[in-house]
């Protein structure tokens, strides 16, 4: 049985010019970045080039981008590491309803320190206004967290604008840009973030790498501690070989992506239209609004999406009722809650998300699979026929 | 024999081929999110982190779930201690650790000090080991955790675990020590020696850079920490984040292979260890060995070497790979403070190199570095007015010195 792969927005596999670049970097090129002697410095030289490339890809200076051990600690750092060190009448922070759990987790940790959170709503349409940020501040905000893609559903948010706002009331803007590097062209400077947040394993790189981008003069604490690394805001010997990895990663996609994005978008069409109209009772949510080419989410009425998400990887297609950290939980999307879905239709949805291995072939399978489940888990609803 | 030699495996060590090609599947073709819970890509490569999370536990007698992954050891050591500070506050705010812990125990302590906590930081005797007797009499009624380190990084000298759990197990109080150096060097064994938490590091034994674990005890007792990073919670609710699968597969091998040739190969490391102090001792005087020569790791030796300024040493062996210290603080120029808690004098500390050998060590290398090392300290001393003038019997210390 073949199997195909439609869940890119959980991980992503290595690309095998990234595994090249990390290869000698094991056994051969191993030494600790740190050390003074040849080992060491031919490290660094390796460490150093990979800065060089994730800056490139976002467009920013390398000695404001801080190498972490993944999204969940890049968040954690720009979030923790702003707030903490903001002086002490600075006890605010806006963020959203549909922030990945590492984003909410960390606000909700902070709300334990006497920080005040004001969790944004969005629209139906999955998407934050900038004027609901901007009524949200207060004179002691101190950091806006506003992811750039939803994991979820795909939406792109108006970071710009949000940018804008953050500017001008003089808060630091913090974007969880997990979803959307690789995706779509991201350029910090002009996007006007403060820092953002990326993951080397959602863009071909190893799981086990990240980085943050801090804008030079933000005031940035660590949150670990033990040693000078990363100019003082992350201590630990570094990860040379994953992030060699991450730094390919990053320039694959800097590369790739004119080509990549355009390519993705076709066949997440291709996959949305045959949806559309082979099903009924069936529809894209957040459709309309700005999406990451490469991510649908659809709800299929009266039927469950674990079932489904069964259903289909037993006829070899990896999909995903939402985010992995929450997989196997029985409560329903807090993203597709909070766009306004019933609890019935959000346990009813899934995520389909394409990636470079991805072909019109295996749409076709896909959606040829994605019928047949559909019909037979329908055929075993109670509530399909009452309906009809 | 190829040069530059590296003998600086307290540093990082190359991660052992065994260990790459059990990674490399993981990469490109196992490469599911391991909290994938509903399809096969995810199911794979959560069998191979238990897989991993056994393998782990086997070398230090823990059980598998008592394992949460972690970016390293730095992280592990932040984890256990204010993961603990923050879990235990009610009980207590005092902590006991040493002086010649390594930096991301003393800097997490220090951090703590802000917040409220009182840590007590235990001397050590000459010999690098600390006091029993002053460890009990540093105990309050509102300690709650010791940490002290199993093996130090620069001096090899091994702590008196298994009386430091019994005393910490007696008077119920939680026991951490940073095994990052003895982990897969001398047997560790969690239930034997009493430890409720227990920091390792893949890169220091043959693994890979970037993954590390922390052993938390959930039996007698069952040890809570409060997590350090939020979001997803992943590790039972102690450490969130995507699974390093890869970096994760690489730590089990690494504890396999350190597991299965511990015997052998912590015999052939002693043995290449002695040759390397007999053999620098045997002809050059006025070196000196910094720490314990009965409880230290067979792999380590860090000699001082009178008269003869370390940089100039380093400089002068530069096709062997030492160092002068921990690699965490080599940018500085002070001289360690491990050496210093040991009361080793300022100069000597400057002139001390830390020797680590390593499983891909050869006896060929090591006569090679006896060689260098002993013809370069004699080419320096020969230079050296103060080598002469000590070789007169001048007491130098007595020695006024005129402003030039």
């Amino acid at each position: 049985m073949h199997r195909y792969y439609f869940d890119h927005n959980a991980t992503t596999p290595v690309a095998p010019e990234v595994l090249r670049a990390m290869t000698p970097c094991f056994s051969e090129v191993y030494g600790n970045a740190s050390s003074i002697h040849y080992f060491g410095q031919q490290a660094k030289l390796r460490l150093e080039q990979a800065r060089r490339q994730v800056a490139g890809l976002l467009g920013c200076e390398p000695a404001e981008v801080v190498f972490a051990s993944g999204g969940t600690e890049a968040n954690n750092l720009a979030i923790l590491g702003t707030v903490r060190q903001a002086a002490r009448q600075r006890r605010h922070v806006i963020t959203t309803a549909i922030e990945h759990p590492c984003v909410l987790d960390a606000c909700r940790q902070l709300e334990k320190e006497g920080v005040e959170v004001t969790y944004v709503r969005v629209g139906s349409d999955g998407m934050v206004s900038p004027d609901d940020i901007r009524a949200a501040l207060r004179p002691e905000t101190v950091l806006i967290t506003v992811m750039y893609a939803n994991n979820e559903i795909g939406t792109v948010q108006p970071i710009g604008e949000i940018a804008a706002i953050a500017r001008e009331a003089g808060v630091y803007l913090h974007t969880d840009g997990v979803q959307s590097t690789g995706k779509i062209p991201v350029d910090v400077q002009e996007l006007g973030v403060d820092l953002y947040s990326l993951s080397g394993h959602k863009l071909y790189g190893p799981k086990g790498t990240g980085a943050l981008y801090v804008k030079k003069g933000t005031l940035l604490g660590p949150i670990l501690f033990g040693g000078r690394h990363e100019r003082d805001r992350r201590p630990g010997t570094e990860n040379v070989s994953g992030l060699v990895g991450l730094g390919e990663a990053a320039e694959l996609a800097r590369r790739g992506l004119p080509a990549e994005m355009p390519r993705l978008a076709a066949l997440r069409d291709r996959l949305e239209r045959a949806l559309e109209e082979r099903i009924e009772f069936a529809g894209v949510n957040g459709k309309g609004s700005p999406r990451v080419p490469n991510t649908t989410n659809f709800y299929f009425d009266f039927l469950e999406g674990e079932a489904m998400v069964i259903a289909l990887d037993l006829k070899g297609m990896a999909v995903s009722s939402g985010a992995a950290c929450s997989s196997g939980s029985v409560e329903p999307s807090h993203v597709l809650t909070a766009i306004g879905l019933s609890d019935e239709r959000a346990r009813a949805s899934i995520r389909f998300s394409l990636g470079s291995q991805n072909t019109e072939e295996q749409v076709d399978a896909l959606v040829e699979a994605v019928e047949g489940a559909v019909a037979h888990l329908r055929k075993l609803s109670p509530t399909v026929g009452s309906r009809q | 024999m190829q040069t530059p030699i590296y003998m600086d495996n307290h540093a990082t060590t190359p991660v052992d081929p065994r260990v790459l090609e059990a990674m490399l599947p993981y990469f490109t073709k196992v490469f599911g999110n391991a909290a994938s819970r509903n399809h096969s890509f995810g199911w794979e490569a959560e069998k191979a982190v238990d897989n991993a999370r056994k393998q782990i536990a086997d070398l230090i007698g823990a059980t598998p779930k008592e394992i949460i992954f972690t970016s390293g050891a730095t992280e592990s050591n932040n984890l256990a201690i204010k993961g603990v500070a923050e879990m235990y506050a009610e009980r207590g705010n005092h902590i006991i650790t040493s002086a010649t812990e390594h930096k991301a125990v003393l800097d997490t302590c220090k951090r703590l000090e802000k917040q409220g906590c009182r840590v007590t930081y235990l001397p050590v005797q000459r010999d690098g080991r600390i006091d029993l007797e002053m460890l009990e009499e540093a105990i309050t009624d509102k300690t709650i955790l010791i940490s002290i380190m199993y093996a130090n990084n620069e001096i090899g000298v091994i702590q008196p675990i298994a009386e430091i759990g019994k005393l910490a197990h007696a008077r119920k109080i939680l026991f951490h020590t940073d095994a990052v150096q003895a982990t897969g060097k001398v047997p560790v064994n969690v239930q034997t020696d009493n430890i409720d938490l227990l920091s390792l590091s893949g890169h220091k034994i043959y693994g890979p850079k970037g993954v590390g674990a922390l052993y938390v005890r959930r039996k007698n007792p069952r040890v809570q920490i409060a997590a350090q990073m939020d979001g997803g919670g992943h590790e039972r609710g102690m450490r969130s984040g995507t699974l390093n699968v890869t970096g994760i597969v690489g730590l089990g091998k690494a504890c396999e292979l350190c597991n299965q040739e511990m015997p052998a190969e912590s015999k052939r490391l002693a043995y290449l260890r002695d040759k390397l102090k007999e053999g620098i001792l045997s002809q050059l005087d006025e070196c000196y060995i910094n720490g314990s020569m009965e409880h230290r790791l067979p792999h380590n030796i860090n000699i001082s070497f009178a008269y003869v300024e370390g940089e100039s040493l380093l400089m002068g062996i530069n096709d062997v790979a030492v160092s002068s210290g921990s690699a965490c603080t080599s940018a500085t120029l002070e001289p360690s403070y491990v050496l210093k808690a040991l009361g080793v004098g300022e100069d000597l500390a400057h002139t001390s190199i830390r020797f680590g050998i390593g499983r891909f060590n050869t006896e060929e290398e090591v006569d090679y570095v006896i060689k260098r090392v002993v013809e370069t300290v004699m080419r320096l001393r020969e230079l050296s007015p103060l080598y002469d003038m000590a070789k007169e019997g001048i007491d130098l210390s007595k020695v006024s010195w005129a402003a030039d």
